[in-house]
């Protein structure tokens, strides 16, 4: 949580309706997602029960497990599924441009599940049918490993914030609105859904309730309501089970599918409906690079598989960890730092914990040189600008901002001088609450090569900016040794990797 | 003298309470607190809701129900189904196989001089529950709770030449004041008198890994048994296990046994508890007793349901939530997931900015309600002495809001508020 998203929650359940906490789109939508709503059988280890998939919203194609504990169903269900996925995913692979360092598909497939726990079983599939052999004792389609690989790659990047290959629309939704309930109860898709896009003649609340009977609402799955499982799915299973008249199995398949349908339906419907809800803010300036990197990383894969293909081994060794890791971290402070600026209501955020500050130049030195500090007496352009604000800046000397609006212009800053300076509420570069804040900053780049700076460069007195310190971290992280050299602390060099017997024979009974 | 007079003392103190405690039940059958139940109770050991009408084992499920705020915690079949699959799969042949998991788990050597393919020499298995019942065995049809803690007691010696396996002991522990008792799955006695938990459990572990929450709540739910065996061990409470075992120790290092991957198989997997013993510990402590509690109640207060002939409720659903009003409750939103009465508590608790959870109140300057916290930012109320602080940070953020909002290039949904 924070100041605003929090303030936001408490404006929401005063009003009754969700309150934005975003003013663009921080995620990249294509225009022809892959919507995938699974349901697993309650107890076991990740068996599908049902799926409902597609590319559009009047046309899903319904997928059942009849018999979930049954592992050739199972797989038939994975093959069907891959079926759907693979072409689609392969699809935008064909179309890519050169560049230097090899391909990039012009535009990349996304997969949005309706919830976290969703993503979880996309992680889990695709870890039980990766390593799947195509031969031999309980053969699959070869279609089926591959899916698995692929479903792996989406799981994977779903972890990257800032990623867009594969979402979550819960999380899509409370990134860009805050509901007047707990984030916990935002979990629920219909619930928040609820709040931010209530029925006519409904309020927030009301319809978060309604949500919450899965008599009215079935849940979003893949967990089923236990409800439903005990009054309608296991008579249907058994009677599934029961049959031995081969003329018989038509109508009973047919109940299966119709009750497993009323359960997936409302939920294919909402995740629609959230997706179109998100489509009609702008996206953020920063939203088409990212999914530059992810079109990349997709164009990557893809090549992989067609050249090698292994599967994705089962845990990442030392230094394989350590390098994710290191990814993850930086993507979530680049990830930070672009969505503040670019949407000022995140931006807010920063400004309420001193962290941004958003004022009015008043002073510019425009041509002040001075030493470089490497001797030989050279100059640089170094322009000092004062900014007055009234915002609670809890900034030091010598920290680096950057303006939302000149991103490519970093400064420091030289000096603070507020009115609350002297008070002892100062040594933080404090503020007082009546009076507003001077800060000087000294530019340091994006002015050109010339000894003025270039025209339009440097701020002007009287412009209004917003300078931040929530800046990507640039620091490269210390080189990691080469997984060969893993040091014995780590447990030495891994084993290279190569699919073994081991992962594909699986105990099952 | 002095002892057993102040002994005598609470024992009738232990008889009124115990008295207070059945009439706030009512005529229904007593719910028995488990490990989930003490679990759920020092997460959130403020509520003193729940502590009263845990304490009295009134059914709060179908309380709920009755004044339409029913629960939604079913469980479904295929679970149980798959649960107790997994457990007879485990248990099966006189729990050899289990013995070689749990020793290559809890590094033991099952017998050091005949080969591994041998069947392990000195192994004792005891069932002490319904499975015996089942199975013909010595349980008496209507065994009452002390003799089952009896035979518990009786059967928790270590074997100074094999290892013992308990099955189903009953296991007791003071919490509040009452007495409650608990059932692990299954207790390891080694040869030196060490014990070990061992929880068996039905979700999977793959590649190592296993859901979090899961993981979670079987480590709070074995911490507990670990607690109670310790007191019965070391203690002079509850049910001192006599003559006392010298060399007894329970070790903070319980077994969960858990599917593997995704099959059947069972893998076995060491947690160390320690850090939620010393939560749980913390928690017990401070749960107010309940005879402090029952003293600020009226006398006649009962959650009977008065089931009629047909088991359907006949008390008037309002009598209950006037009763309900006298019990302080604590909410958060964990409490959905863990508690029954969640739902009734929510809806009191509507307009409070704990109920947006507790990181929102916080931010929020730990005002109490939404239309306070507004009050404050947006300058229409004063603010208190102490609220000074949170009322400058709160008209801040709401400045810091409003701008943004108003400087955005496009109107973003639901803005017009």
């Amino acid at each position: 949580m924070s100041a605003i998203s929090s303030y936001a929650r408490a404006l929401a359940a005063a009003t009754g309706t969700a309150a934005p906490i975003a003013t663009v789109r921080h995620v990249h939508l294509s225009e022809r997602p892959l919507v995938l709503v699974p349901l697993t059988l309650a107890g076991e280890a990740n068996a599908p029960l049902a799926a409902l998939v597609g590319t559009s919203q009047a046309d899903p194609t319904l997928l059942v497990v009849p018999q979930p504990r049954n592992r050739d169903l199972r797989f038939a269900f994975a093959a069907d599924l891959a079926a759907i996925v693979l072409p689609h995913v392969l699809g935008f692979a064909a179309d890519a441009e050169e560049l230097a360092n090899g391909s990039r598909a012009h535009d990349a497939p996304q997969l949005i599940l309706p919830n976290p726990a969703g993503l979880a079983f996309l992680r889990l599939f695709g870890r039980s049918t990766r390593f799947r052999a195509t031969d031999g004792d309980y053969a699959v389609p070869p279609s089926v490993p591959l899916l698995g690989r692929w479903l792996t790659f989406f799981a994977e990047r779903a972890e990257i914030p800032g990623s867009s290959l594969a979402r979550a629309v819960t999380d899509l939704l409370s990134l860009h609105w805050a509901t007047g309930q707990s984030a916990l109860e935002d979990a629920n898709l219909a619930a928040a859904m609820g709040w931010i896009d209530p029925p006519p003649g409904r309020d927030g609340p009301t319809s978060a309730r309604l949500a919450e009977d899965p008599a009215h609402s079935p849940p979003a799955g893949p967990t089923t309501d236990p409800g439903f499982d005990n009054d309608i799915l296991a008579p249907a299973i058994a009677a599934y089970d029961a049959v031995t008249d081969p003329a018989a199995l038509p109508t009973v398949l047919a109940r299966l599918r119709d009750v497993l349908r009323g359960q997936l339906q409302p939920t294919w419907d909402l995740v629609w409906r959230a997706l179109d809800l998100l489509r009609q803010l702008p996206p953020g300036a920063s939203v088409a690079g990212r999914w530059e990197t992810d079109r990349a990383r997709y164009t990557g894969f893809h090549t992989y598989m067609a050249e090698e293909g292994l599967p994705q081994a089962r845990l990442d060794g030392a230094v394989a960890a350590a390098r994710r890791l290191n990814r993850i971290e930086q993507a979530q402070s680049a990830y930070d730092a672009e969505r503040a600026f670019d949407d000022p209501l995140v931006m807010a955020d920063h400004r309420v914990t001193g962290e941004a500050f958003q004022g009015t130049v008043v002073a510019v030195d425009r041509d002040r040189r001075v030493p470089n500090g490497r001797g030989k007496g050279r100059l640089v352009t170094r322009p000092l600008l004062t900014v007055r604000t009234e915002d609670p800046v809890r900034l030091t000397l010598g920290t680096r901002v950057v303006a939302s609006s000149r991103r490519k212009q970093e400064c420091l800053i030289v000096a603070i001088d507020s009115p609350g300076a002297d008070n002892g509420a100062g040594a933080d570069g404090g503020r007082s609450a009546t009076g507003a804040a001077l800060i000087t900053l000294e530019a340091q780049s994006g002015m050109g090569r010339s000894a003025a700076p270039a025209p339009g460069s440097v701020p002007e007195a009287g412009e209004t900016l917003c300078y931040s310190a929530v800046l990507a971290d640039g620091v490269r992280s210390v080189a990691m040794p080469d997984a060969a050299d893993t040091p014995w602390t780590h447990g030495g060099p891994p084993e290279p990797y190569e699919p073994n017997e081991r992962d594909t024979a699986e105990v099952w009974d | 003298m002095q002892n057993r007079r102040s002994e005598q003392i609470r024992g009738s103190e232990q008889i009124r309470t115990e008295a207070r405690l059945d009439l706030i039940r009512g005529s229904a059958a007593r719910r028995r607190h488990d490990a989930r139940t003490i679990a759920a109770l020092t997460r959130n050991p403020g509520c003193n809701r729940r502590a009263v009408l845990d304490a009295a084992g009134v059914d709060k499920d179908g309380l709920s129900r009755h004044i339409g705020f029913a629960a939604p915690f079913g469980q479904s079949q295929f679970a149980i189904i798959r649960g107790n699959a997994f457990e007879a799969r485990v248990r099966n042949d006189g729990g050899t196989d289990l013995l070689r998991l749990l020793a290559d788990c809890l590094g033991f050597d099952l017998d050091p001089d005949g080969s591994p393919d041998d069947p392990p020499g000195g192994l004792t298995v005891v069932d002490l529950g319904a499975s015996a019942e089942q199975a013909g065995g010595v349980r008496p049809a209507a065994e009452n709770l002390a003799d089952r803690l009896d035979r518990t007691v009786a059967a928790l010696r270590p074997d100074p030449d094999g290892i013992v396996l308990v099955a189903h002991p009953l296991l007791a522990l003071p919490v509040g004041g009452q007495d409650v008792h608990l059932e692990p799955d299954l207790l390891v006695i080694r040869p030196d008198g060490q014990f070990h938990v061992v929880e068996i459990k039905s979700f999977p572990v793959v590649d190592g890994q296993a859901d979090g929450e899961k993981v979670a709540a079987a480590a709070v739910q074995a911490a507990v048994y670990v607690l109670a065996l310790r007191r019965m061990l070391h203690a002079r409470e509850v049910r001192p296990i006599d003559p006392p075992v010298p060399q007894g120790t329970v070790s903070h290092d319980v077994v969960l046994v858990c599917p593997r991957d995704f099959s059947n198989a069972p893998l076995a997997t060491r947690v160390d508890v320690r850090r939620q013993l010393l939560g749980l510990e913390h928690q017990l402590t401070r749960l107010a007793t309940i005879e402090a509690l029952l003293d600020d109640l009226p006398a006649d207060l009962t959650f009977d349901l008065a089931a009629g002939p047909d088991g359907a409720p006949t008390r008037p659903a309002t009598e209950l939530t006037t009763g309900l009003d006298l019990l302080d409750a604590r909410y958060t939103p964990d409490c959905l997931s863990t508690c029954e009465l969640a739902f009734r508590c929510r809806h009191e608790a509507a307009g409070r900015t704990a109920a947006l959870g507790a990181s929102v109140r916080e931010d929020l300057g730990g005002i109490d309600t939404v239309t306070e916290a507004l009050g404050l930012a947006h300058g229409t109320r004063p603010p208190a002495e102490d609220q000074a602080e949170a009322a400058e940070r709160l008209r801040i953020t709401a400045r810091m809001y409003a701008e943004a909002l108003a400087g955005a290039p496009h109107r973003p949904v639901g803005a017009d508020g």
